[in-house]
């Protein structure tokens, strides 16, 4: 390599250039998809198939995040509102945490881990045994085929699933609450409710929080799959390079879950709330 | 003679390692044409450039009258389902039984009844010698690496495509399996006017099934001609693969 190639700037100006390329085929890819899952053909099968996998394979992971969250909540809140003697108030910091936070949030981190390093891992291995190229071979379009079902099933499984983790967590708060705190359920139950009514309702009884609990699965669903998708299509070298895709696609995702969550909590407070 | 497939002055390099230095060459219809080459020569890539899979640094490749570099991608997607490949690593399907890795491209682009495709998919087997009875549920990791070599030339050949490539079509198989893939693809030719390009490194292979024969070193054809004058040649790297 000549001297010059290695001067800073030269270094810097390269990996800029390649992480605006890579920034561009991402939302090229997404273009892709966002056009194939509202054109024909559609590929059904796959998408309930995909689901099956993403959702159903996700109940148990999810199920126990929301327990431990939610009874650890309760737990640690309980310190600080025993000595104000406000411990009735439990119910009401756990659900709000919950449900606007922790629940999207920790919902689509584990299922980043589970299912969003299998995607990768699978279509990194489909490109490196040339099956994604058989695809195209055959006059299919591996986006349409695999990426579309993929992050449609993402779309529909993590709201759902996000709800699956506040019930549960909602509960796993109760638990400690009754056995631990002396709280009676409905008490519980109640000041629940209250921190759902607190910040208000749209069309007067779906609750503000509930509407920002269920937005942010839906763009973290999306999130997860098409990066997964993009990492495991672009996979190089290898089956290093499966292992590979599938670190970046969790990191990569982890990381644009948290930053967009932020973003998305702004933005939803300012629409929703203000 | 109409060429079905043409490559003009076809330049890649991946780097600073120049893989095609200026391929020119061109595929007529009924005609198969075998590629030869030292492992690594950019034998299997010009057969993805071909399909569009990889993108070359300049030059130009028309396939059944359309010019892939500047066709849209649901135009190259119309071409593609005109043509079959084998992969050099067989490259079917995985997660799907053989009987689906097979009927790929009929179940995606005909509609056909599930009847015919059971046919067809029956017949393009017994074409490579396999018992779809036998193998149509196993998945491809319950296969040989001959067996599934076999299986994806069935894949390409179901749906009956007007141009076949061949990326080492008998490599690894014995020698009667090798010569009735040979007959097959002799016999596509003269009966339903198929045109192929085979790479292959078995250049007795290549003498029975060529019409003519390409001989690929260090970026550039050295040889085109047919297998006789491919036997007569002089020049010492033509002899020395020959040897
Ligand atoms: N993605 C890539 N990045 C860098 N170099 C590549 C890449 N793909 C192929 N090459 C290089 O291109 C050259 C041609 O590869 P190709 O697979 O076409 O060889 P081949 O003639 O089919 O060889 P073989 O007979 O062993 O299959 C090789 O030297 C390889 O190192
Ligand atoms: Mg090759």
């Amino acid at each position: 390599m000549p001297a010059s190639d290695l001067s800073p700037l030269r270094l810097l100006d390269r990996a800029l250039k390649s992480a605006a390329y890579r920034v561009q085929q991402y939302f090229d890819l997404l273009g892709r998809v966002l056009v194939s899952s509202v054109s024909r053909p559609f590929y059904g099968r796959d998408l309930t198939q995909q689901m099956d996998t993403i959702g159903v394979g996700s109940i148990g992971i999810v199920a126990l995040t929301g327990l431990f969250t939610g009874m650890v909540l309760a737990l640690q809140s309980a310190v600080e509102m025993r000595q104000f003697g406000a411990t009735i108030y439990i119910g009401r910091l756990v659900g709000a945490s919950i449900v606007r936070e922790l629940g999207p949030v920790l919902t689509a981190l584990m299922v980043t881990g589970r299912a969003g390093s299998g995607m990768a891992a699978q279509l990194g291995a489909m490109r490196i045994t040339e099956q994604i190229d058989a695809l195209e071979t055959l006059g299919v379009d591996p986006v349409r085929k695999l990426v579309a079902p993929r992050f449609l099933a993402a779309l529909i499984v993590l709201p759902m699933l996000t709800v699956v983790t506040d019930v549960i967590a909602v509960l796993g708060g109760l638990l400690i609450a009754v056995v631990k705190l002396d709280l009676t359920a409905t008490l519980y139950m109640r000041s629940v409710y209250q921190a759902l009514a607190d910040t208000g309702f749209i069309f007067r009884f779906i609750p503000i929080d509930l509407v920002q609990g269920l937005v942010k699965p839906f763009v973290f669903g999306g999130i997860m799959a098409l990066t997964s998708c993009y990492y495991g299509l672009s996979a190089r070298g290898g089956t290093e390079g499966v292992g590979r895709a599938a670190t970046h696609a969790v990191v990569t995702s982890s990381i644009l879950i948290l930053t967009t969550d932020y973003l998305l909590t702004q933005l939803l407070i300012a629409l929703l709330i203000e | 003679m109409k060429a079905v497939i043409e490559l003009r002055d076809v330049r890649l390099a991946y780097g600073a390692h120049v893989v095609l230095n200026g391929i020119t060459f061109s595929v007529h219809r009924g005609e198969t044409l075998c590629v030869l080459g030292g492992s690594g020569v950019g034998k299997s890539t010009i057969l993805k450039l071909i399909l569009c899979l990889e993108s070359m640094d300049s030059g130009s490749v028309t396939v059944l009258g359309h010019d892939l570099c500047s066709a849209g991608r649901s135009e190259i997607f119309k071409v593609r389902q005109r043509m079959g490949m084998v992969f050099q690593g067989s490259a079917l399907f995985d997660s799907l039984p053989i009987f689906d890795n097979v009927a790929f491209a009929l179940f995606e682009h005909t509609d056909l009844p599930l009847e015919t495709i059971r046919e067809r998919v029956r017949e393009a087997l017994a074409f490579v010698d396999l018992d779809f009875e036998r193998v149509g549920e196993m998945l491809p990791s319950e296969l040989s690496g001959g067996m599934k070599k076999r299986v994806a030339i069935a894949r390409a050949i179901v749906h009956q495509p007007e141009i076949l490539l061949f990326d080492e079509p008998t490599s690894g198989l014995d020698p009667i399996t090798t010569r009735k893939i040979d007959t097959l693809i002799v016999k596509l030719r003269q009966e339903l006017g198929v045109s192929s390009i085979v790479v292959t490194h078995d250049t007795q292979s290549a003498c029975r099934i060529a019409n003519r024969v390409a001989l690929l070193q260090a970026g550039d054809i050295i040889f085109m001609g047919t297998p006789q004058q491919m036997l007569a040649a002089e020049n010492p790297y033509i002899r020395e693969y020959l040897e």
